[in-house]
Formats: C-alpha cells, structure tokens, sequence
C-alpha cells in the first residue's frame, strides 16, 4: 500500500437498530465533507425496520474509492453495543482504536436460552489481541443522566471526536448537528456531545 | 453561483438528476434498494409522482407519460422488473416519445429481497441500452445523459445501480441551475409505432436493431466510458462499484471504465486491449461485460478468478487478482476473531400487529412438534402456511417459525390454491399483507374464486408498506405526495370478486383472531380473514407499558413463544423491558399469559 493520504480515516460504527448509528455517521460525514475532504459512507442495514444489526462505513480522505471499508483496516471501531462490536472485531486495523458503549441488548436467542451472550472479558480480549486502544464506555449511563438515552448517539460522536486527527471547529460540529436534529432537542444533543467529549478527555488516547 | 456540494445517496442523486433533467412524471413500487428515488422524486411538487399498485403499472403508467411527450422516471428493484418485463418489452418495441429512463436496483449479495439476478441482461433481451453509474456524481450526471439517449435513438434507457451504489452516499457537485425548460406535451396518432399489431410490431423490429447499432457508434466516443491511462502491464474493464473496489486494488493500473454497458464500444475495447499486456474485467454477478468481450476476440480473464455472486469489496477483489497473478501475494493477514457469536435476526417489532395472528397459526396443526429448530422436517404438519413478501416474512424465524413458502409478491395465494389442488390432507393457509394483496394478491384470489379453491388467506392490514419504510398505497388512501385519496377497500375487493366467507378482526384481539382463524379453516370453503392493526413503527402511543408479576409468573416460556424483542429471560426470569414495549396499543402477552401474570405496569413497582 502506498502512504495513507492526510486525514484519511476509516470509522465503521455498528450497534443495533434504533440506536441512532446512521444519524451519527450522517453528522461526521457533513462535518467531513465541510472541511474539504472527500467523504464515502455506506450503511447495512438487516430486513426490519428496528432491532436488527447495523453497521455505517464511514470513510473520509483526500479521495476515497470504494464505499466499503476492507476488513482489518478500519482505524476507528465505534460500537454501540458490545455483541457487536465484538461482531465486528474483524475489521479493526492493528492498533486502531475501539471505543464500546457498555451496554448489551442481548438478541432474542438468549431470552430462549439457545445462544449465550459473550462475557466482556472475551469481548475486551478479543480486542486486546489486536490493539492496546481499547476503551469501554459507560455511554448509555451517562446519557441516562443527561435526561434522555436517545442522545446517546450524539454522546458517542462526542467521545469519537476526540480521537479524529481532523481539524474541526465547534461550530463545524454544532452544524453538522444541526443539519440533522430538530431544534427543539438540538441544545440537549449538544450537551450530550460535550458530554461525550469530557468524558474522552479523561483517557489517555 | 449555482453550484454546490453536498453527500447524497446514489438514490437521491437520481432523483435530483431526473428533477434536472425535467422529468415531469415518476413512478415506482417500494423495493429495497430503490425506495427512496421515488420518495425523494414526490417532494418536487412541480411534478407529477406516484406509487403506482404494482411495477408492471408503473411501467405502463410511464410509457404513457413518455407518449405524451414529457421525460418520465420508473424506478424499482431488479425483481420489480420482473414483474414489468411485459410492458418494458413493449416500451422496448414501440420506443418513446419524451425520454424514458427505467432505474433497475440490483441487489448483489441479497441484503433485502427474495434472490439474486443481474438485470443488465434485460438490456439485451429488450435490444436497449443501459448506462452504469458508480458513485453518487455519475448517478446525478448520467441521468441528463440517459433521456438525450433515450430521445436522440427513440428507446426507453435501462439506467442500472446495484445496492452499494444507491445506498452509500458521496460527494456530488450539483448544479442547480440546470433546471430544463418545460417541453411541450402532446400526443400524436401514429398506429406503426404505438400499436403493436404483429404487421406494426414487425415494422419496429429492425428499428430496434438499427437503434443499437447506431449507439454502439455512440459507445465508441462517449463521455460515459472514459480510459484511465496507467501502467501498461496491467487493463481494468469495470463498472459500477466493481471500478471503485478495482481502484483501490490497482492503484497503478490502466483502466477502461463503462458507464454505457450495453451496447459495448468493440473499437475502443481492441484499443484498450492494445494498450495493456493482461486484462482484467471486474464486475459483480454474472460475466456479463467479459463475455461480450470475449466475443469480440479479446482475451480477457475475469470470473474464473471473481466469484459470480454476492457482493464484490475490496478483499474479494484483491483476492481474485492475486489468485489471477495481476498481484503478487499479499503477507497473511488474518482477521481478527472472536468465534462463534450470537446472531441478531431481524424480529418483528415489539407491538407488532402481525405478531398475534402468527402466534395463533404457530398454535395449529401441530407445527410446534413437527417442525423443529433445523427448519427441516420429513412430516407435513396439520396446518400449511403459504407466505409472501414483507416484514411478515420475519415470522419464518424462531420463535413462530410460522411460514412455509416465501417466493415473490402475491405467490402466497396462488401456491395455498396449488397445494389443495394437488391433494394436500393438510389445511392451507395463505398469509399476505396488505400493500402485496394489491400489488399481484387480487388476481391470485380471483383464481380461487373462480377455480373453487378451499383455502383461507388471510390478509395482514397495517394500512402501509412497512418493509421499505411506510409507504403509502392503494389501501392508505394518501397519495405518494400527500393528497388524500380514494382509499381501495380491501374487505370490498374481497367481497367484490365473489368471496362468501369474511371476517375482519382486530390484530391486538387474540380471541377474535382465534376464533376466526378457527372458524375460517372448518368452513372447509374459500375464506378470507382481514387481520387489521396500525404498524407497530408509525404507532406513537405506548401508554400502560406491561410488566411481569413475577411472584404470579411459573417461567412456562409461552410469552416468549410470540418472539417480542420486549419480552427477555434473565436468570431465569421473564421480565419485559419498559423501553421497548408498546404498552396499551398492544397487549398480547397479557392475553395469552395462562397465569395472568402480566398486567399494566405499577408505578414505582
């Protein structure tokens, strides 16, 4: 491979339906497009409308090509929940960074007791195989404390903006936001991206 | 100034671009992945949109647009096509007036649809030609192309995307200046042209071959199809997404890259050819471009090394190309893994209101003995369950594993009538949902009116197409740009083809849906049961939200037996997560809890 062109950052965000994922890669990939780089996003989604698994590849660079990011080479893994962030361990570039929200939402095969959700410490493992950026996030929780657990997609952008080698202004970001989010709830996701990005500022990237 | 950029889906892209071109009427029928170019057309209120009953009007709904001068959008899946290959060889046949573009969504891979098929070989069947973006700039550009085609040679344009491209999202240059003038609108009586008499039909044959021959000329020189000079050693022939893949696989390389794809430019392919020592062609699905090529002569490798199904990406073609000797091996990278993990199917949602008539038909017959988990089983069970296409598919899965069939829209009913006839001891039932019995399940049930079929449909009524994201149809009485319309009653439709025996019952009322089920099978005559409930997803209330009284509950498991993604066992308890039930608007765990151990939830409990 020749060298990775400036900027060029690969993030694929994964959790499940109803979580906000799409919403998230939407606002970083306006973000992107508006501080001049070539931006590629594609999202799998499953056949229902909610509950479902998802998956947003987001890319960003000077050009991008395919629309797909390869496995083993995403630099960011942003998982909103741990089964599939696990699912998706497989993608992660060795010593890229994982960021996981610490929350399981266990699929119905656990409920009938034919599956066993994953212990985190064969979650983290998996991870620490591969990278020593590893960083478990108690998101849902802290949300949960800002009033309203839909934000928590806003939160983990927050938390992911801290790890962006791109230069992006707050007001770059407030719109962004504000291209994709009502006004009415726009200062609450702003607080919970701030949030995010406190809580960020703590660990050593 | 007048242009911008902006990210926009492949989708959006075509919609903006026929919106620019000065398409004044677009028609489709929901189907993933094409969905959004018609929901994206209905916002330009200075046309006309519509979500017409099925694909096949669609079609014919565009060719009359198109006959009366005016450029005119159709747009569906690859398997849409299907459904409208006898109007599209029609519009092949008679050619157009105003321009006709027909968008086919393929879907390599199968993320939503009920199989796989490379629809670039409807161009050939119907001798017309078809242009392949890759990305969302060349959806947006191409599209002015494809009507100055379909004009300038007299024939409907096959404008071709694949999933990757009308889903994902890139950077296009819009100009928004470029709205085109209004053209003018009237028909003319020309009976050789638009009446299909086999005396007239001939007449247009060789027309539709000279019209090839003459783009193929076309082929040679246009912009469409563009050669990327690199290194010689090694020529790429692609298009569609299978260019961007390639891209990045062969960062040095020479490429030839298609827009147009039928009909293929041999002079410019023997050129290209000339140019380069090996040549490679990636395409997804079928060998389609390197058959055709190698027609002419020109060696080529391609599909011995690509696999001709599911969706190419970046490993894949790396893969094939190093198995090719185009590059040399690659260090072993192994993907991390983490083994054998829970799968997250898809479920019906929590307040779904097709969840309780399943739950009942999972009740019947015996299907929960006979059919075990594997999905296989030797033994017919007591009651058969003809399916169709749309979220209710999803009852295929455990819990319910309450389907048999499942093959394209409107098949239930025609393979429930197959089934009797044929002498199955077992009751057949066929289940369709609303915006399906219109789109093909209306013809299905004249069958068996006619042919005195003793089966029963019933027929799943959300008010909306649910699977591809609510749209409206025939039965919601709102049209695609929000004009309230005539609503088509399903129950009238029903009675109105002759069909004696009717029930309609509330989709959250598990007694009434039992008993008319009941009632419906030991009729042992035609019966139709119209099961009605607002879709769980457009449904706002969630008051009451139901909880487990777990000193009552005995853990029998029957709650979860509805396969509710709000009701969950932890430690052995069933508990419902407050988050995601639906509360009063549904209600049918309470219903058929034996303990009556779930009730409205306690606050504060």
């Amino acid at each position: 491979m020749k060298s990775r062109d400036q900027g060029k950052q690969d993030i694929l965000m994964v959790g499940v339906g109803g979580q906000g994922i799409i919403l998230a890669s939407d606002i970083l990939g306006d973000v992107a497009l508006d501080i001049g780089l070539d931006v590629k996003k594609t999202d799998t989604l499953g056949m229902a409308q909610r509950g479902g698994s998802v998956t947003s590849h987001l890319r960003i660079g000077q050009k991008v090509w395919s629309p797909l990011i390869n496995a083993s080479e995403a630099d960011i893994l942003l998982a909103f929940e741990k089964l599939e962030g696990a699912r998706w361990v497989g993608y992660l570039k060795p010593g890229g960074a994982v960021i996981i929200n610490n929350m399981a939402i266990p699929p119905l095969s656990i409920s009938l007791g034919t599956q066993v959700y994953p212990e985190d410490e064969a979650i983290l493992d998996s991870f620490r195989r591969i990278t020593g950026a590893v960083y478990l996030v108690d998101g849902t929780e802290r949300v949960a404390g800002l009033g309203d657990a839909r934000t928590l997609n806003i939160f983990m952008l927050g938390y992911l903006s801290r790890f962006l080698p791109l230069k992006i202004t707050d007001a770059q970001w407030e719109k962004g936001m504000a291209r994709h989010l009502p006004a009415k709830i726009l200062d609450l996701n702003k607080r919970a991206f701030e949030a995010g990005r406190e809580t960020a500022a703590g660990v050593n990237i | 100034m007048s242009k911008i950029r902006k990210l926009l889906s492949g989708n959006e892209a075509i919609a903006l671009g026929a919106y620019h071109a000065g398409v004044r009427v677009a028609t489709a029928y929901p189907g993933t992945p094409s969905t959004e170019i018609l929901e994206n057309m209905a916002r330009f209120k200075d046309l006309y949109a519509e979500w017409s009953t099925n694909e096949k009007v669609a079609m014919e709904v565009g060719l009359g647009a198109s006959y009366a001068g005016v450029r005119t959008l159709v747009s569906m899946k690859h398997v849409g096509l299907n459904v409208a290959a006898d109007p599209f060889m029609a519009a092949a046949t008679t050619g157009v007036h105003g321009g006709l573009v027909i968008v086919s969504a393929d879907d390599p891979g199968i993320h939503s649809s009920q199989g796989e098929q490379d629809n670039r070989h409807f161009a050939r069947l119907g001798r017309v030609p078809m242009i392949e973006p890759a990305d969302s700039q060349e959806a947006y550009d191409f599209v002015t192309t494809a009507y100055e085609i379909s004009e300038k040679y007299d024939t409907p344009v096959l404008f071709r995307i694949t999933t990757r491209v009308a889903h994902s999202k890139s950077v296009v240059e819009v100009d928004m200046a470029t709205l085109r003038a209004e053209r003018n609108k009237y028909f003319h009586h020309h009976v050789e042209k638009y009446v299909m008499l086999p005396g007239h039909a001939r007449l247009r044959v060789p027309h539709m071959h000279n019209r090839m021959a003459e783009i193929t000329a076309l082929a040679e020189v246009t912009p469409l199809n563009q050669v990327i000079e690199g290194d010689n050693r090694t020529g790429i022939i692609s298009s569609g997404v299978g260019y961007e893949y390639a891209r990045e696989v062969f960062p040095g390389a020479s490429f030839l890259k298609l827009g147009l794809i039928y009909p293929l430019p041999p002079k410019l392919l023997q050129r290209f050819a000339g140019q380069v020592k090996k040549l490679f062609v990636v395409e997804e699905l079928d060998p389609f471009l390197e058959e055709t090529i190698k027609t002419m002569g020109i060696k080529v490798e391609g599909k011995q090394h690509i696999p001709r199904h599911g969706e190419l990406n970046i490993g894949v073609v790396r893969h094939a190309a190093v198995k090719a000797e185009f590059l040399p091996p690659a260090g072993a990278t192994t993907a991390a893994t983490i083994g054998d993990l829970p799968g997250r199917p898809p479920l019906l949602c929590a307040g779904c209101p097709h969840a309780g008539a399943f739950f009942v038909l999972s009740t019947i017959g015996k299907r929960s003995k006979v059919l075990d988990a594997s999905g296989r089983s030797e033994k017919e069970s007591g009651l058969i369950i003809t399916g169709d296409i749309g979220c209710y598919t999803l009852a295929t899965y455990p819990p319910l594993r309450a389907m048999d069939t499942t093959a394209c829209m409107g098949a239930s009913i025609g393979q429930a009538i197959g089934l009797v006839k044929a002498g199955v001891t077992s009751k057949v039932v066929a289940v369709i949902g609303d915006s399906t019995f219109m789109h093909s399940g209306i013809t299905g049930l004249i069958d068996a009116v006619y042919n005195d079929a003793s089966i029963t449909v019933i027929i799943l009524d959300n008010g909306t197409t649910a699977m591809t994201g609510h749209q409206d149809h025939p039965g919601s009485g709102i049209s695609a740009q929000g004009a309230t319309t005539q609503k088509v009653a399903i129950e009238k439709v029903v009675e109105g083809v002759g069909v004696k025996n009717l029930q309609v019952v509330d989709a959250f009322d598990m007694k009434a849906i039992r008993s008319a089920i009941r009632s419906a099978l030991d009729s042992g005559q035609l019966s139709v049961v119209i099961v009605r409930g607002k879709c769980a997803v457009t449904n706002r209330v969630r008051k009451n939200k139901r909880r487990v009284d777990q000193d009552a509950c005995n853990d029998c498991g029957i709650c979860l037996m509805i396969g509710c993604p709000a009701i969950q066992k932890k430690d052995g308890r069933v508990y419902i997560e407050a988050g995601t039930c639906m509360g009063d608007a549904c209600g049918i765990c309470q219903q058929i809890c034996p303990k009556r151990a779930i009730g409205l939830e306690v606050k504060g409990a």
